[in-house]
């Protein structure tokens, strides 16, 4: 379902209507053409920083500093990819922050779910006024609340473990509960009035009809939640100290070195860091571009 | 005899709670309590190992009246979204314009497009920190090929925040995908009965479309203002502020203030300032809306 790696316009022009770029008649061939040129250096353009990334990470380290640009190197230097994980603990840190990764994705599912059941399916005082609260905390810097939460942190005995990025994750977001809960208005009532005189609880309702029919919309939730934990900084900078519980993003930043860079193993582990990104997006674009536009759209 | 059930609507009321505790709890834990811990501590010196001592509006004064990095980072963090929200804006829009092309392999140019969105933080820097190197980069290199001097772009007070801006850029896949599904929203309808009556490409464009995309430039315009502010992961990796304080964005300051110089109290009074004036900004933005941001049911509609 998820190799399908298209994005279907969802209002298609009828057959002898082509839109021109500011939306009119038909295209004569050299608009066309035009158009095709200016696509092509844009997504060459874009392309850039990847294939340079790439290239360098299969340098030898001479010939990074060769002028003019190399671009591809005379001999593919694959064991920079190796230095990568010889020259700091890096299979550990993709360990940890796959395991992060995994246990924050299911818990912004189990919370976020739950909310988003309540907002979607149950009529109760203060329903909206607490979902513009829910809504309105999305405006809230995470710096605004940084210090106090570190200081609670801290007081529970929480610093250098994976609490402190973890357990927050089980308290419904705000984004994900608003993408779920418009998931869950559009889905027909009928199959859980159906269970419910059959004698379901609403719980298992929830569970057992709401949650399978909502597989697509809880599919985005997980993939939007994979690229936030995956790439974040900022919480295990603050939160993890020692070398064997780093994350990639944190643990990276010992390439960076200050002197005498080594750019090509640098580049390896950028590359490394961003594979898993590039793939998910691949395998997953369909959901994944549905999930942006649903919140923007609707939003 | 005493009420054995209770009635359907109470339960319903009580079931409803139930699935809402886990948000309620993280709300008052991770959100409101922090919020107003954080709101206490900016009226105070906290250093963390003594209890706060409350200073009332000393650090708000310190803030407006002695501190130069606090104008200096309110300066670039404004600076960057000066220069990116309206360029994002201008580039997002017109590739969305041309995306929503029907041209063969039009899918693959929307996935090449987007590609640098998915990709962000550390790694991203890094990949930036090293293109925009003056001697070895791939940037000088390219406009070398047109006989541009090389540019010490992260080196210099005056083109690092540019670089930045480049950089920004490279990611406007993401509001591009946005315009692009506001576009694919617009009925063609629109466009064949204004070209029944004659309206030119020129006046379809500026009558339709731009009206059409209102809401949806909107929407860009509040979430990239609220994510331009708060711009941390990058300027951390690629320049830590320099040189000379050029890139030393907000967040930077909050992040040294509270970890560099452990001035907790201070630093929760930045926080608040930045968020205050994300609100601010935002709800500037949201008044002047009414003026330009064009909504269909704000005019009568012809039944469907």
């Amino acid at each position: 379902m998820a190799t399908r790696t298209t994005t279907r316009p969802r209002i298609r022009p009828t057959e002898d209507y082509q839109p021109t770029v500011i939306g009119g008649h038909r295209q004569t061939s050299a608009e066309r053409a035009l158009v095709y040129m200016i696509l092509l250096l844009g997504a060459l353009l874009l392309m850039v920083p990847f294939l340079w990334m790439l290239s360098t990470s299969l340098k030898p380290l001479g010939e990074v500093f060769e002028f003019p640009i190399r671009w591809i190197p005379t001999r593919i230097v694959w064991s920079n990819y190796a230095d990568v994980f010889s020259k700091a603990p890096f299979g550990r840190y993709l360990l940890n922050t796959v395991f992060i990764t995994v246990v924050a994705i299911v818990g912004n599912l189990i919370g976020s779910s739950l909310a988003a059941f309540a907002f979607a399916r149950f009529d109760f005082p203060g329903r909206n006024l607490l979902f513009l609260v829910m809504l309105s905390t999305m405006m809230v810097p995470a710096w605004v609340t940084m210090i106090p939460t570190f200081i609670m942190f801290n007081y529970f005995g929480w610093l250098d473990t994976f609490k402190p990025l973890l357990v927050p994750a089980f308290f419904a977001q705000p984004f994900y509960t608003f993408l779920l809960r418009q998931f869950f208005m559009g889905v027909p009532k009928d199959l859980e009035d159906a269970a419910r005189i059959d004698g379901c609880s609403t719980f298992r309702i929830f569970w057992q009809v709401m949650l399978p029919l909502s597989r697509p919309a809880l599919a985005t939730v997980a993939i939007f939640s994979f690229f936030s934990h995956w790439n974040v900084l900022l919480g295990p900078l603050l939160y993890l100290q020692s070398q064997e519980k780093l994350t990639v993003s944190v643990g990276m930043l010992f390439f960076q070195g200050e002197q005498g860079t080594n750019y090509p193993v640098m580049m390896a582990a950028a590359t490394i860091s961003m594979l898993p990104c590039l793939v998910l997006f691949f395998l997953a674009q369909r959901l994944f571009i549905q999930g942006v536009v649903v919140s923007g759209v609707k939003g | 005899m005493p009420q054995m059930r209770m009635s359907m609507r109470k339960r319903q009321v009580m079931e409803a709670y139930m699935f809402l505790l886990p948000w309620m709890l993280g709300f008052l834990v991770f959100s409101l309590g922090p919020l107003l811990g954080s709101l206490y501590l900016s009226f105070t010196q906290y250093r963390g190992y003594q209890a706060p001592s409350w200073v009332g509006f000393d650090n708000i004064q310190r803030m407006l009246f002695k501190d130069k990095l606090f104008w200096q980072s309110l300066k670039v963090t404004l600076l960057y979204a000066a220069g990116y929200l309206p360029l994002g804006l201008v580039f997002g829009f017109s590739i969305a314009l041309l995306m929503n092309q029907k041209v063969r392999g039009i899918l693959v140019f929307r996935t090449i497009y987007y590609l640098p969105s998915v990709v962000s933080g550390v790694a991203v820097a890094l990949m930036w920190q090293f293109i925009f190197h003056r001697d070895f980069g791939v940037l000088n290199a390219i406009l070398g090929w047109f006989g541009i001097d090389p540019i010490p772009w992260l080196l210099s007070e005056r083109f690092a925040l540019v670089a930045f801006v480049i950089m920004g850029l490279w990611g406007v896949g993401s509001s591009m995908i946005i315009y692009l599904a506001g576009l694919q929203g617009i009925p063609t309808d629109l466009y064949e009965a204004a070209a029944i009556d004659g309206a030119t490409v020129w006046q379809r464009f500026w009558r339709i479309t731009i009206p059409m995309m209102t809401p949806t430039v909107f929407f860009n315009l509040v979430t990239g203002l609220i994510g331009t502010l708060q711009i941390f992961a990058t300027a951390y990796v690629m320049t830590s502020g320099g040189p000379n304080y050029a890139t030393y964005f907000f967040s930077l300051n909050i992040y040294d203030t509270t970890f560099k110089r452990l001035e907790f109290g201070y630093a929760s009074a930045l926080a608040w300032v930045l968020f205050v004036l994300i609100l601010i900004l935002t709800l500037l933005v949201f008044g002047t809306s009414k003026r330009w941001v064009y909504y269909e049911h704000d005019v009568e509609r012809r039944p469907a």
